[in-house]
């Protein structure tokens, strides 16, 4: 009976995987293609990753996207993880209850919403749009994925080791920086990184917030969508990709090493 | 000095944040709702001043008698839009249902996985996720498109002798949403799954279950706050998604976000896309409340 219910298992694991990879492999197959036609393989070539290169929009765009990216994950970490701090810290303060609903929201509030809501106030406020914009935008709903993911590393971390920090004299901002925040690290920067790919991948809010001189890439690849499949969007699409998975697995690497080394350490410092 | 460093150091990390979601998640909804309130104009920004503090109160409450709730009026009033909201919570209640069917056995899969393999697995469900979702959705209209890949591949199989039309349906939506927000089911399943007591399955069977019975009676139930935050992640989301209907479900499909978003930039109507978003917000505050009771009970039971 165990073999079935493990042959069952094996079955819904590789079905399942095969249904979310195979669209993505069949994408980056078909950037590989000579012909103009996606669907018909007519031989390799890599000649649309060189007419991307040519590209003056795309690659301004991707530049745009780049910074955007960048500075929204590093001021979303920031911001996301003094409120996951705040969130499983301090338990009682005036207003925690919407507080936490604010960092909640944002996870499951459609980006439509979202991105109008922003725009609303930009334009209420006279703030010019463009580049910073986008930016501030991003910070916002990214940086309650990173408050979740760093509140989650914080709730099963001992908050006696910060206790005992502070009865040995540690400030409480020592005993932050030098006791929690190294061990919280890997969820910091896996933070950072959610923070930067959503950024990377966000068409709709970066769409009403966006104004002239700040197209980011996705608006780019949105807009050529729309007039159909070409090769060079697969290209593009797979150089994302590409990018995407060589950092989510070497940072997973990273961590992992890491891990191991924490784990020997906390043997050695229990024999002691 | 301690103290007082410490008081100011646990002020700063709770106002900053806070402070920032007031400004830039909080307030935008009111000037949404004021915005609704408001008649277009041709003008830029392209609707008719309302209610403000700017022209001091005696003008406030002039203003608020000239306060229209005329686009919600409107939005009632016409069958187009009320369609849309039906059928994009119609579309999403679908796509949910399908999600988690197509869930739940990869994420039993996984939670019954030799533990040296867990995280491999849960990396590769992951790792989707971190791929953009427009890519993801753009990679489905190379397949069902009529020419495509799919139909390509039935007609070599010999299967079918016409290509079945897919793009452009609604049967496209409910292929990618079920394919976009996979990971946002199958990771909270995992985790209440991955938890579970599998000895009570042994013990049922011990005791003449058999193990269907057995998974509906015990692994189901307790799989519950699972299953409800999967399809809360996979159906608020859903009904106001944009890309997909616009994408894989073409010009004749009706969902609202679609909608919200051709009101905005193609008609540049922003008082009645304000009020489309503000009765979007209305339908999803009971499932979104949820989620968040959901949300603080689960980490309650972390603490």
């Amino acid at each position: 009976m165990a073999g079935t219910w493990g042959r069952l298992n094996i079955a819904a694991l590789v079905l399942g995987f095969a249904f979310l990879y195979l669209p993505i492999v069949l994408l980056v197959i078909y950037s590989f293609n000579e012909s103009r036609l996606v669907t018909v393989w007519a031989g390799f070539s890599t000649k649309w990753y060189v007419a991307l290169l040519s590209n003056q929009g795309l690659m301004d765009a991707a530049w745009v996207t780049a910074r955007v990216a960048f500075l929204s994950a590093t001021v979303a970490t920031v911001l996301g993880t003094m409120a996951a701090v705040s969130l499983t810290r301090y338990t009682r303060f005036r207003g925690r209850v919407l507080f936490s609903g604010m960092v909640f929201a944002p996870l499951v509030m459609p980006e439509v919403i979202t991105g109008l809501s922003l725009l609303l106030l930009f334009v209420a406020i006279n703030f010019d749009r463009g580049f910073a914009t986008v930016t501030i935008a991003h910070i916002t709903f990214s940086m309650c994925f990173v408050a979740v993911v760093v509140q989650s590393r914080l709730m099963s971390f001992d908050e006696a080791l910060e206790e005992a920090a502070l009865d040995l004299g540690a400030t409480p901002v020592g005993a932050f920086f030098q006791v929690t925040l190294p061990v919280i690290l890997p969820a910091v920067v896996s933070g950072w990184m959610l923070a930067f790919t959503l950024s990377l991948d966000d068409l709709v809010i970066a769409s009403f917030t966006s104004g002239p001189g700040a197209t980011t890439l996705p608006m780019k690849i949105y807009s050529q969508v729309r007039l159909g499949v070409t090769p060079e969007i697969n290209a593009i699409c797979t150089i994302l990709i590409g990018v995407v998975t060589v950092g989510v697995i070497a940072a997973s690497l990273i961590t992992k090493t890491r891990d191991v080394q924490r784990r020997r350490d906390e043997q050695l410092a229990e024999r002691i | 000095m301690n103290r007082a460093l410490s008081a100011i150091f646990r002020r700063l990390v709770i106002v900053v944040p806070y402070a920032w979601l007031l400004v830039f998640f909080l307030v935008p909804f009111f000037i949404v709702f004021k915005i609704s309130l408001s008649q277009t104009a041709i003008a830029m920004p392209p609707y008719v001043p309302t209610f403000g503090l700017a022209e001091g109160w005696s003008a406030l409450f002039g203003r608020l008698g000239e306060l229209s709730f005329e686009n919600y009026v409107w939005l009632f009033g016409d069958p187009l839009y009320v369609n849309a909201y039906l059928s994009s919570v119609w579309i999403a209640g679908v796509s949910t249902a399908l999600t988690l069917a197509v869930g739940y056995p990869i994420a039993y899969g996984m939670a019954r996985a030799p533990s040296s393999v867990r995280p491999l697995l849960l990396m590769l469900v992951i790792l989707p996720f971190w791929t953009s979702f427009l890519i993801r959705v753009y990679a489905w209209i190379g397949i069902l498109k009529p020419e495509g890949l799919l139909n390509q591949f039935l007609f070599f199989l010999g299967v079918i002798d016409q290509p079945l039309i897919i793009l452009n349906t609604t049967t496209a939506i409910y292929i990618g949403i079920v394919y976009s927000y996979l990971p946002f089911m199958v990771l909270p399943l995992y985790a209440t799954l991955e938890k579970m007591d599998y000895s009570l399955i042994e013990a049922a069977g011990d005791l003449g279950c058999p193990p269907l019975t057995a998974f509906w009676k015990i692994t189901f139930p307790l799989s519950l706050p699972g299953v409800l935050a999967g399809c809360m992640l996979v159906f608020i989301p859903a009904v106001g998604e944009f890309v997909i209907p616009d994408l894989l479900g073409g010009p004749r499909t009706l969902m609202i976000g679609k909608t919200l978003w051709t009101e905005f930039f193609n008609n540049r109507d922003w008082p009645v896309a304000s009020a489309v978003a503000v009765i979007l917000l209305i339908i999803l505050v009971v499932p979104i409340v949820f989620f968040q009771r959901a949300q603080a009970r689960a980490q309650e039971a972390g603490r």
